[in-house]
């Protein structure tokens, strides 16, 4: 059999890290910085307003286009091409007293005079309202899923540890979100859908190391916490690798192949991915021995789970 | 004796792997080009508008690949495009306005698998094409609408009880009701509780002003809302119904929300005139000195005009207006003391009033309840606005018995009939204004692409993944890659089961993510078995705790994913719903093929006898 590592007994991964975490900290805190003075650059789903997605039949031209769109109703349109030359995006803000109808009918006026064979492919209206709630709820929904995980983890972990995943998880949150803010990259319901993604893919990771901590807690006898946990994180070292690599792939296939509508969701979870698998070993585990995860912690635990029930719940 | 599984277990994969496949298989078929004939107005399908349907297109040339009648509506499958398009207006010509003739895309699944169940994936309108609307119901209307009849109600009530009041308005504090002492108040507190449960009553006085002042109950204003929202959809379903598009939704979403979906519909303008036109209703008095036959052949008297009943035949009623539908609140369908059916309705106090006055004169005449609706003819006016055709009809005639008021019955319809009436009155108008705050049209040529891109996706990571697994793995890797295919299938085949589950474009992503990380499982087992072998294990010992000791690492981190999944169903709308539904069912199914699948494939192949070495 051949592997990817090879190792024999254990990586001190945790050597380094005092350095990453204050990496961490920096990339956190500048995400943190970047939410809170240029924001996130929110899609149609969030501000309301209306999109046109247009196809030409030749590489539009997109100056001519925008002098197109300086007429009342549709001030303050933005334009942009959408996965190709021949395809645009055109975003138009919500506008008292105009109808979207009345914005749409503007764009089409003048885009059919640059190019009469011009096809409209998509076009999407919601109401302010609806996206102020949209936001609402999207902000709840993490919010929720991060509770629930951490009484989830508590009870079938310890509460040091579901603490340290939780964290991770906030970590790999903002940073993501981070970096959609930094690059001003539009934020719309596919890439909140991917950013929920993130949250069950790191979690996953984060489990599949923790249950290893705890299994080995058990079983080594010796050695303090620092080295039950580099032992673990280099025990599930390959089972990461190939899986972090099988899902990055199939992300990659979404990002190149999957077209211009899940561009923003592949891209929410490539980051999140990277983000993710470093989290679970650098934050979530270097801050449960923070928080002073030992042996005896693990205990109780053992006894209501492992071992006497396996071979039933095992089909 | 280790690694065995019992012959039970080894059934139960096969058997809900080849149930998950089966239901899979409706989705080779692709679909058909149809035509849908649905009855409107009180006509209905049969056997005999099909054979009709049939001759028409037979006469035509156009060769019909199947004909299926089925809950009151006819499918023809027709061989392409061109052919659908001929045979929608051959149909709609010859069946008249009493059907509506719509465009489908039919799943070409055979009979035999269509009886047993079997439907493909329904895709999304990200997918298809078409038009979406959320509309919001203005319940603030509603309410002011109740909020009046109730001053009105009031108002009879007290003169009717010799209560004197001031005066009675609908007011910033609510229904605001003012007397002139104490006493009377007090008087008109206790009378008014007795008669509307349904309203809060509060003492409001200061001073010398004697007022009090009523609101809606909460439990009542819920009600009242309520009651608005399902109203209007039945409304909009019917008026949707009206479009002729193949497989419209019309759902409620939330407290004041409706979705409307029309899958192929592109021009949204047409739509929208549509959704907002009005059907009404008006009252008439039938002309009883006219004769019917003379009028039939063109002679109508002055002052009446000929109509047409539903059920057929002709009718002469008197141009005058007694009452339009704009006056009625409610109609429900109900029975009288003989058990014989009736529908009640209840107008508002103007219409009341007016009711009351012109009905005083007619006791004994026969009355009809005329319905008036604007469809659509599909033909355009020459400044681009939708051609409407007025449809007039007579949907019943009845005597009246006494003076009527607010509230009177309709007598004289059979069950079904009322039930009709009574839906007919109430969708005629919206209870309260309904406006679009949402609205997205996707282009099918755009919804094709997006398959075929999501496709591509899919075949890609598939292919890479598939690979890499059998190169690391080897023996054991094509144990994953079957599981991984199984599990692909599986999906399919349970999003096919599951009649409310749409495939989307993020529905699509959700897959491929799933065949990414599906493998998850499979690793960790393979990985456990190599550590356990490393360690010098058996190899029977090293297969049994590697599965063993990968069980619960697989289940906890499934459980979280599978949480996430739960909260962006509960909290997302359409294409994330999606996405969270195909994530869901792809945790489920590649749990029990990576577990269980592979492990009833590893215990046949190398369990309960002695083995030299694994390829793994």
């Amino acid at each position: 059999m051949f592997q990817i590592l090879n190792i024999k007994g254990s990586i001190n991964f945790l050597r380094h890290a005092v350095p990453i975490s204050i990496l961490s900290a920096i990339l956190v805190l500048g995400s943190l910085g970047s939410l809170a003075t240029k924001g996130i650059n929110w899609g149609l789903d969030f501000t309301g307003g209306t999109v046109v997605e247009l196809e030409f039949s030749s590489p539009a031209n997109l100056v001519a286009i925008r002098e197109g769109l300086s007429t009342e109703e549709t001030d303050g349109a933005v334009v942009q091409n959408f996965g190709s030359s021949r395809d645009i995006l055109i975003r138009l803000p919500v506008k008292e007293g105009v109808k979207s109808d009345t914005q749409v009918a503007h764009v089409m006026e003048g885009v059919t005079q640059l190019d009469p064979t011009v096809i409209q492919k998509r076009v999407e209206f919601v109401g302010p309202q609806v996206g102020k709630e949209l936001a609402e709820q999207g902000g709840l929904a993490v919010l929720v899923a991060l509770i629930c995980i951490l009484i989830y983890v508590s009870f079938r972990f310890e509460w040091r540890l579901a603490l340290g995943s939780v964290t991770a998880l906030a970590h790999d949150v903002i940073i993501t979100l981070g970096v959609f803010s930094i690059f001003q990259l539009e934020f719309d319901l596919t890439v909140l859908a991917g950013l929920l993604t993130v949250v069950g893919y790191s979690l996953n990771d984060t489990i599949v190391v923790f249950d290893r901590i705890r299994e080995n807690f058990l079983k080594l006898r010796k050695g303090s916490p620092e080295d039950v946990v580099n032992t673990s994180i280099t025990q599930t070292m390959s089972r990461t690798i190939i899986t972090t690599g099988t899902t990055l792939v199939v992300v990659v296939a979404l990002f190149l192949k999957g077209g211009t509508m899940i561009h923003g969701f592949a891209t929410a979870l490539l980051m999140g991915i990277f983000v993710g698998t470093f989290s679970s070993i650098y934050v979530a585990s270097f801050l449960a021995i923070k928080l002073g995860i030992n042996r005896e912690h693990m205990m109780p635990v053992e006894i209501e789970k492992e071992g006497a029930d396996q071979d039933t719940l095992m089909p | 004796m280790l690694n065995k599984y019992p012959m039970w277990k080894n059934l139960m994969v096969m058997i809900i792997i080849a149930i998950g496949g089966f239901y899979a298989i409706p989705n080779l078929f692709g679909e058909d080009h149809a035509v849908q004939v649905v009855a409107t107005r009180g006509a209905e399908v049969t056997a005999s508008t099909q054979s009709a349907v049939n001759d028409v297109l037979v006469s035509k040339g156009i060769a019909v690949k199947r004909s299926e009648l089925e809950n009151g509506q006819l499918l023809v499958r027709v061989g392409n495009g061109e052919e659908q398009l001929l045979a929608k207006e051959a149909i709609a010509e010859a069946l008249g306005d009493k059907f509506t003739v719509a465009l489908n895309l039919a799943p070409a699944t055979p009979e035999w698998l269509e009886a047993m169940g079997g439907s493909p994936m329904k895709l999304g309108l990200d997918l298809r094409g078409g038009v979406h609307f959320l509309m919001e119901v203005d319940m603030g209307e509603a309410v002011r609408k109740m909020t009046e009849a109730k001053v009105a109600d009031f108002r009879t009530d007290l003169r009717a009880e010799r209560i004197r009041y001031a005066g009675i308005r609908n007011g910033a504090r609510g229904i605001e009701i003012k007397f002139r002492d104490a006493e009377t108040l007090a008087n008109a507190e206790r009378f008014l509780k007795s008669r509307s449960a349904d309203m809060v009553f509060t003492d409001r006085s200061t001073g010398s002003d004697y007022f009090l002042v009523a609101n809606p109950s909460d439990v009542y204003l819920k009600q009242i809302k309520e009651e608005a929202l399902q109203q209007n959809i039945t409304t909009l379903r019917n008026r949707v119904n009206e479009l002729g598009v193949a497989e419209p939704v019309v759902q409620r979403q939330g407290a004041e929300r409706i979705i409307v979906e029309l899958p192929g519909v592109q021009d949204t303008a047409r739509a929208k005139e549509i959704l907002s036109a009005t059907a009404s209703i008006e009252f008439h008095m039938v002309d009883q000195n006219a004769d019917v036959q003379a009028a039939a052949s063109g002679r109508v008297p002055a002052g009446s005009e000929l109509y047409q009943r539903r059920e057929g035949g002709p009718v002469v009623l008197k141009k005058a207006v007694m009452l339009t539908g704009d006056h009625i609140q409610g109609a429900q369908p109900s029975y009288d003391e003989y058990s014989r059916p009736q529908v009640s309705i209840n107008l508002d106090s103007k219409g009341g009033s007016i009711f009351s006055n012109v009905t005083k004169d007619n006791i004994g005449n026969p009355m009809a309840t005329l319905f008036i609706e604007y469809k659509d003819t599909g033909e355009k006016n020459a400044d681009g606005s939708v051609k409407m055709k007025k449809i007039e009809e007579v949907i019943s005639v009845a005597t009246i018995q006494a003076r009527l008021g607010r509230n009177f019955v309709i007598t004289g319809l059979g069950h079904a009939e009322s039930q009709n009436l009574a839906l007919l009155l109430r969708a005629g108008a919206l209870i309260a204004p309904v406006y679009i705050v949402e609205e997205r049209t996707i282009g099918p040529s755009l919804g094709a692409e997006n398959i075929e891109n999501g496709m591509q996706a899919m075949i890609w990571g598939m292919a890479v993944v598939l690979l890499f697994m059998l190169v690391y793995y080897r023996g054991f890797g094509l144990i994953a890659n079957l599981a991984l295919t199984a599990n692909l299938v599986m999906v399919v085949g349970v999003m096919s089961m599951i009649p409310g589950a749409v495939l989307t474009l993020p529905g699509i992503a959700g897959m491929v993510l799933t065949v990414g990380m599906a493998v998850d499982g499979n690793v960790l087992i393979y990985e456990r078995i190599r550590e356990e072998l490393r360690n010098g294990r058996s190899i029977q010992q090293a297969i049994h705790e590697g599965y063993g000791n990968a069980f619960s690492t697989i289940a906890d981190a499934n459980i979280t994913t599978f949480m996430t999944a739960l909260i962006l169903f509960a909290v997302g709308t359409g294409a994330v719903k999606g996405f969270a539904v195909t994530l869901m069912i792809g945790i489920a199914t590649s749990m029990f093929t990576s577990i269980v699948g592979t492990r009833s494939i590893v215990n046949a192949i190398w369990g309960g006898k002695r083995v030299k070495k694994l390829s793994i």
